[in-house]
């Protein structure tokens, strides 16, 4: 079973690398079950977006 | 729009009063202060210098913006090999040690520290508290941390270029960029979050 923080880990990385089926699959699980993990996966996208606009990488 | 008036946006009052926003941008993004403003200097000398080719098709902060975004790429190519990111420094270790607080001995969060709902995303893109807050978050990154994460997320090289770039195993590199993300999100939830600055 994947703990928190064992998916941190994994949502981090799949913001750098494609995740293989098996860590898609178990973390999709985990965040189905887990509201906190959840909330952490929604925050690192929004922190993505947020730099992305702020170092002026969006197009226009 | 006349040449004198063309021309008068561009004078050194116009640029000076830039000066402040080009370095704090400079800095976020080297982590450095003599290179950045050695590299402000250089990208208000080619503004003032191209003057011509500022069309007025976007503000002068766009235009010397874009300039300055453009010298910043090139030091951090230039740098890469010449900073060793492997070194752990003594707030990094503390940013580690503050993750794994984080949660419980069966590794699942901690009830206190589980993280909050930010609530819409969009909302908060538009927030401008909540940009000054993550730039904040950012400029107070350990330098070696703030490096890696702006090759991947200012210069948006792939992992394999910033690992490559910076002669560090992917997995060294992930572990660096996790740690930003952590400290970029923990920061915030406290001083953005938990400060009640959003609605």
């Amino acid at each position: 079973m994947m703990t928190c923080k064992q998916a941190t880990h994994l949502i981090s990385a799949g913001q750098d690398r494609q995740l293989r089926r098996g860590e898609r699959i178990l973390l999709r699980i985990h965040l189905a079950l887990c509201s906190g993990c959840s909330r952490y996966d929604r925050q690192l996208h929004l922190i993505r977006a947020a730099c992305s606009r702020l170092f002026g990488n969006e197009r226009e | 729009m006349t040449r004198e008036l063309e021309r008068a946006r561009f004078d050194d009052t116009v640029l000076a009063e830039l000066r402040g926003d080009l370095l704090r941008f400079a800095s976020l993004q080297l982590r450095d202060d003599h290179l950045a403003e050695d590299v402000v200097q250089e990208a208000m000398a080619a503004a003032l210098a191209g003057q011509q080719d500022f069309a007025g098709k976007s503000s002068v902060k766009t235009w010397v913006f874009a300039i300055l975004r453009n010298k910043i790429i090139d030091v951090i190519r230039q740098r890469g090999r010449t900073i060793n990111v492997t070194a752990l420094s003594p707030e990094e270790r503390s940013m580690d040690q503050g993750f794994e607080a984080l949660f419980k001995a069966n590794q699942h969060w901690k009830p206190d520290h589980r993280p909050s709902d930010w609530g819409d995303p969009e909302q908060a893109l538009r927030d401008s508290q909540f940009m000054v807050v993550l730039e904040a978050c950012l400029s107070h990154l350990p330098a070696n941390t703030a490096r890696v994460f702006m090759m991947r997320e200012f210069l948006a090289l792939d992992t394999a270029e910033v690992c490559a770039e910076l002669a560090i195993s992917t997995s060294n590199c992930h572990v660096i960029l996790h740690r930003a993300r952590n400290g970029l999100r923990e920061c915030l939830e406290k001083n953005w979050f938990a400060a009640g600055e959003h609605p």
